[in-house]
């Protein structure tokens, strides 16, 4: 039945959006980029989270190493050691990568990255180039690895038995207990969620450090919150959650937790280990005012150079603004 | 003295209640709060790309609500607006096409209740009893009335061309996350789904649209549904390589594990649903639920599986939905070791852990359908365990 619903989609619209690259190659744009600029480019957008060499921070995923280790008791699956098409990971890492700023990387830093993560994993040399080309000369280690789903053959007959109902074993022991290991989140029943203090109060009952910043930064701005800004804020906020919590309950992760960082001397969140240029300033009593947070916000990596914060930064001053206004509110 | 709940007259006998402008949507009693989504913080980096647990403890029935039905992001739960959508159909068609809600809106529409359940779903319990709550080894689970569009409907008005094999289904959120999913299960009925339950699917379950594939296993149910490619070959993306693939004891790996294999569970009495009456009348309840077909049968053991009974099926099991079975009990006040069994319309009998460890190892994570084993003690208080 043909109801003739919809549009015809044009040809750049499915351009936009049909990125996917199959292991033929299918979809696989031109470009290259070689292992030396991957290095710099992973440093840079991956290492954060995956490490400098693909090996992993906290419970982000390894992408390197774990080669022969499928058979033994927790496996390591990794790129190297269980992907079973480099064009898995082209894919992804184009239309997924990085974590919290999607399809940003260009065709030619997606080709160094891959390289990258191919020589992390011992699989080609330091001078290798990934490109169009080259791609499909390129196998990965467990690409004959995997075998269609085979239930029909292997469980379903077996699992298809008349059940037993009486007698069916002579003792029955427990063998283990979940309690032994004590991984279970509390559950226990929560107080009726408390009334939350209204923003402004916390404000208020914490005077703000005098402003150092200059005077055309309208000082008055910082002292009342604007809800606009902060609800703004809050939006913008949206690029920062992938590594940075806030408000109730917030907790270090990939960076520090924010409460309380407006007007705080740099590089002091309470148990987060801050790069050493980041350090560095703690040292010089450099406080994070509006004008520091702007000048980083901005560009992260030319305020503090080698900060582990791996984001390219907010170009409009108005998202900026609306960033700082949201982080003050939380005390 | 009688019950002064009775005997004296009660602020809520006297005075007034909320009136009907209080609540313009509701929300559950306060005293139901503890009927939550939880998640187990250790299980992933980060909680944007994360999981958390349907509380099948405390639910009866089979309908999940919406508002604590399990949630699984890989890129956060994103907003997108009615206006703002776009679903596109291109590749091996005659015509590629682009619909708008709208659009969707205007096609024949469809109901069905479906499970949904993510292959991870008692994946932590591969190696032994880990998680103390059938929330946390059973929760990965939500089961709605759907209403939507047939893709077949949708392929049919682009036209797929005779070489097309093979779908890719993608989601409008950063994560890209996409599978390939065969045509003949893309044209047999695979639903293009925007209200659940009735009412719109929430923000965390893909809304304002997402792919429904009945009893398959939760990853192919893409959320922010924005394309559809017809292709001649699979495309092997993340999600159906490096991930929702199950490693077996030689190293090898299964792929294409679409089905979600019978699988039951008792959800009270459990580690979150101690018995509190103490011996005499007991409600032995939990859901069950098959990717292959209807629940044809639950048997239910107290002592370990020496023994069965067959439970009573709340309804006739409906194909790829849940089904919720109750053994009426009377409880002697002794030690239990409680086990469910399912039995679905193909004969399919749900195994023990051991049998599927024999088949698969301990490393294949996904698709662990294995009987569950709560050890009820005399007090009332349930573990998860593992028996001989």
């Amino acid at each position: 039945g043909n109801l003739g619903l919809g549009r015809p989609a044009l040809p750049e619209e499915v351009a936009a959006w049909d990125k996917d690259v199959r292991p033929d190659g299918l979809g696989l744009p031109e470009g290259s980029g070689s292992v030396e600029d991957g290095e710099m480019v992973f440093a840079e957008v991956c290492a954060s989270c995956h490490g400098d060499f693909a090996e992993g921070v906290d419970n982000w995923p390894k992408l390197a190493g774990g080669m022969g280790t499928l058979n033994h008791e927790d496996p390591l699956k990794t790129v190297g050691s269980y992907w079973p098409y480099l064009s898995t990971t082209w894919d992804y890492v184009n239309r997924s990568m990085p974590f919290g700023n999607a399809q940003s990387l260009s065709n030619d830093e997606v080709y160094a990255i891959v390289a990258y993560i191919l020589y992390s994993n011992d699989l080609v040399e330091d001078d290798f180039v990934l490109s169009n080309e080259t791609f499909l000369d390129v196998e990965l280690p467990n690409t004959g690895g995997f075998i269609v789903d085979d239930r029909a053959e292997t469980e379903l007959a077996l699992f298809s038995q008349e059940p037993c109902m009486v007698d069916c074993k002579e003792t029955v022991e427990i063998t283990m207990r979940a309690a032994v290991l004590d991984v279970t989140p509390e559950t226990e029943p929560q107080a009726a969620a408390e009334p939350a203090e209204p923003a402004e109060e916390v404000a208020v009952a914490e005077p703000a450090p005098a402003q150092e910043a200059p005077a055309e930064e309208a000082p008055v701005e910082v002292a009342a919150v604007d809800p606009e800004m902060v609800a703004a804020g809050e939006k913008v906020f949206k690029k920062c959650k992938a590594c940075h919590q806030v408000g109730d309950g917030a907790k270090n992760r990939t960076g520090p937790h924010l409460n309380g960082i407006v007007n705080r001397v740099i590089g002091t969140g309470e148990g987060f280990k801050y790069s050493k240029s980041m350090a560095g300033m703690a040292d010089e009593g450099a406080i994070w005012d509006d004008e520091a947070l702007h000048a980083f916000l901005e560009n992260p990596k030319k305020y503090v150079s080698k900060t582990k914060m791996a984001f390219a930064g907010l170009k409009k001053e108005d998202d900026r603004a609306a960033i700082i206004a949201y982080l003050q509110s939380f005390e | 003295a009688g019950d002064p709940l009775i005997t004296e007259v009660q602020p809520w006998a006297q005075e007034l209640g909320d009136g009907v402008d209080a609540t313009p949507y509701g929300m559950p009693i306060e005293f139901e709060s503890d009927v939550v989504r939880r998640n187990v913080e250790w299980l992933t980096a980060d909680t944007i790309s994360s999981i958390n647990f349907t509380p099948i403890h405390a639910l009866d029935g089979t309908i999940t609500p919406q508002g604590c039905a399990f949630e699984r992001h890989h890129s956060g739960a994103i907003e997108l607006r009615k206006e703002d959508y776009r679903l596109m159909i291109n590749g091996l068609v005659d015509t590629p096409l682009i619909f708008t809600y709208e659009d969707l809106e205007r096609f024949p529409r469809e109901n069905h209740v479906y499970f949904c359940e993510c292959a991870a779903n008692t994946g932590m319990e591969w190696a032994g009893a880990q998680l103390n709550g059938a929330q946390f080894t059973h929760g990965m689970i939500h089961n709605m009335e759907y209403t939507g569009v047939s893709l077949r409907t949708l392929l049919e008005e682009a036209g797929v061309k005779p070489e097309g094999k093979w779908v890719y289904v993608e989601g409008a959120d950063a994560s890209s996350n996409g599978r390939s999913i065969p045509l003949e299960k893309a044209l047999d009925d695979v639903l293009v789904a925007f209200k659940a339950n009735g009412e719109a699917l929430r923000k965390e379950h893909g809304y304002p649209v997402r792919l429904v594939v009945p009893g398959w296993e939760g990853n192919m149910w893409v959320k922010w549904l924005r394309r559809i490619e017809v292709g001649d070959q699979p495309w092997e993306s993340r999600e159906e390589t490096s991930k929702y693939t199950d490693t077996l004891e030689d190293g090898t790996s299964r792929k294409w594990t679409w089905e979600m294999d019978a699988k039951s569970v008792v959800t009270s009495p459990s580690p979150q649903a101690p018995i509190t009456h103490g011996k005499g009348p007991l409600v032995i309840t939990g859901l069950a639920w098959s990717g292959r077909g209807a629940i044809t049968r639950v048997d239910v053991s107290v002592d370990g599986g020496k023994s069965w009974k067959e439970a009573r099926l709340a309804a006739p099991g409906q194909d790829k939905a849940i089904s919720r079975f109750y053994l009426d009990h009377d409880w002697d006040g002794s030690e239990m070791l409680l086990q469910s069994r399912a039995i679905d319309s193909t004969g399919y009998v749900q195994p023990t852990k051991a049998q599927l460890r024999d088949v698969r190892g301990l490393n294949s994570i996904y698709h662990n359908n294995c009987i569950q084993t709560w050890w009820v003690k005399e007090s009332g208080e349930a573990e998860n365990v593992e028996v001989s």
